[in-house]
């Protein structure tokens, strides 16, 4: 009845002899967007423009939008495979509200305050000029995923997080292409957020029947293109490409920075305070 | 809770005839609470409206930015439209399959977009950055070719003469723009 009718594709939630690697995948791919979302946050009224508060809440609500629908999905795929059997599915909420740190597999990158105390501008461009640039590789290649809610999601996200990595290379270019001044910070920013970035790359908690079966990415295959897009960015903006030892990491084992309890207080109090409680 | 669903056509069977077509006609006249001179169908985000067998009426609607926070909203106008017209059992679902773009966007609601003070999205090109550095070009008023089919009109002069203030504006969906000309601010709706 309506020409603009979506093309049918598999069924969700297509049964699967074991989805906890699938489940364990979406959550890491969720985690990384509703920690950084979280963290973003935190420049809402303190940005060093009116705009740059109103950039800053966007990116961070599309981050929060893509880490919603992620956690939606993940909650199906757990009930699907029988999962959390004797109590109820888990719900976006319950997955951002009632896990613990251990049970949260994002990256340590974007849980840290940026820079040592926290609002470093420099540092947030450089963390969103790394994190978009990844996702960016990361989601055009999981929208051919054969797995159609991850394949939709992805073909969503791609628009949004492309948006954000322009608005990252602005910045980049006119900080590191400055002043003296800006160039030296912009320079500091990126060594603190360039120890954390391999963690990405990373791909040994990735179920390897999820690689074949074409359901995931393997993120090994992203650093290529991530180097030559964020070095050509570096190198247009005059900064150097940093020599920094890499941080101990193991966000995609459930292993957090002190500063990721921290962060989760603040995320999740009102809802373990009030359970169900709405507005 | 969203409920996720990409697209599939698993659900009931639409129905056809004049019900099908009432039914459309309800859900496609919702307003957008962000932009409430465009109807849902004008912004393109209505994607299917049908009734199952028991009478229950099924609507699919699919986001402009994942986070969009609107949509619940959109959700609750609609399922408050059809309980104007007597329809009681209705439930609405979000659709992300395929991804909506601007072109989605009727030309009637780009027309309407234009009245209400909000410049429309300029047709997409197949590589973003081309239309960017257009735009750039445009924009940075250094004496050069002004590209007047890729720039963004002013919505209050009408001056082609505009550049980008800002990346990000009101909402989701759009940037803030400024005019040379009559120096006045605008929205412009983003194209993606």
């Amino acid at each position: 009845m309506t020409p603009e009718m979506s093309a049918p594709v598999a069924p969700m939630g297509a049964p699967h002899p074991d989805n906890s690697g699938l489940f364990r995948y979406t959550v890491s791919l969720a985690d990384d967007a509703l920690i950084s979302a979280q963290r973003m946050g935190e420049w809402i009224a303190s940005a060093p423009q009116l705009e740059e508060d109103v950039a800053l809440g966007n990116i961070a609500l599309d981050l929060l939008g893509q880490a919603r629908s992620l956690l939606s999905y993940a909650g199906q795929v757990e009930e699907s495979s029988g999962g959390q059997a004797s109590t109820a599915a888990r719900d976006e909420d319950a997955l951002a509200y009632f896990r613990d740190e251990r049970e949260f597999l994002n990256v340590q990158l974007v849980e840290r305050p940026y820079g040592h105390r926290g609002g470093d501008f420099a540092a947030t461009v450089a963390r969103l000029l790394i994190l978009s640039t990844y996702q960016m590789e990361l989601y055009a290649r999981l929208r051919t995923s054969t797995d159609a809610t991850l394949s939709a999601i992805a073909a969503k996200a791609m628009k949004e997080v492309d948006y954000h990595r322009d608005h990252a290379t602005m910045w980049v270019l006119r900080l590191g292409d400055g002043t003296g001044e800006s160039r030296r910070k912009m320079q500091a920013g990126l060594d603190a957020e360039w120890a954390y970035h391999h963690e990405l790359f990373e791909n040994s908690h990735i179920d390897p029947a999820l690689l074949e079966a074409g359901v995931a990415v393997d993120p090994g295959l992203l650093r290529g293109p991530w180097e030559e897009r964020v070095c050509d960015v570096l190198a247009e903006a005059t900064l150097t490409i940093p020599d920094v030892r890499c941080a101990v990491t193991g966000g995609r084992r459930g292993i957090h920075t002190e500063q990721m309890g921290y962060l989760l207080a603040e995320m999740q109090h009102l809802a373990r305070s009030h359970p169900g409680a709405t507005w | 809770m969203v409920r996720v669903s990409t697209g599939s056509t698993t659900g009931p069977e639409s129905t056809t005839g004049p019900t099908a077509e009432t039914v459309w006609d309800i859900a496609a006249a919702v307003l957008d609470p962000e932009v409430p001179v465009l109807t849902i169908e004008d912004l393109g985000i209505l994607r299917d409206v049908g009734q199952d067998s028991d009478g229950c009426v099924h609507v699919q609607i699919t986001p402009t930015y994942s986070g969009c926070p609107a949509m619940d909203a959109i959700r609750d106008d609609i399922i408050r439209a059809f309980a104007d017209q007597g329809y009681d059992h209705v439930r609405v679902g979000f659709v992300l399959s395929p991804a909506w773009s601007t072109d989605w966007m009727s030309d009637e609601g780009k027309r309407k977009l234009q009245e209400y003070g909000i410049a429309p999205p300029l047709p997409r090109v197949t590589d973003p950055s081309t239309l960017r550095q257009a735009q750039d070009t445009a924009g940075a008023g250094h004496g050069g070719v002004v590209s007047l089919s890729l720039s963004v009109r002013c919505t209050l002069c009408g001056s082609p003469d505009t550049r980008e203030l800002s990346r990000f504006g009101s909402t989701a969906c759009k940037a803030l723009w400024v005019c040379n000309d009559c120096r006045e601010p605008f929205d412009y709706f983003k194209a993606i």
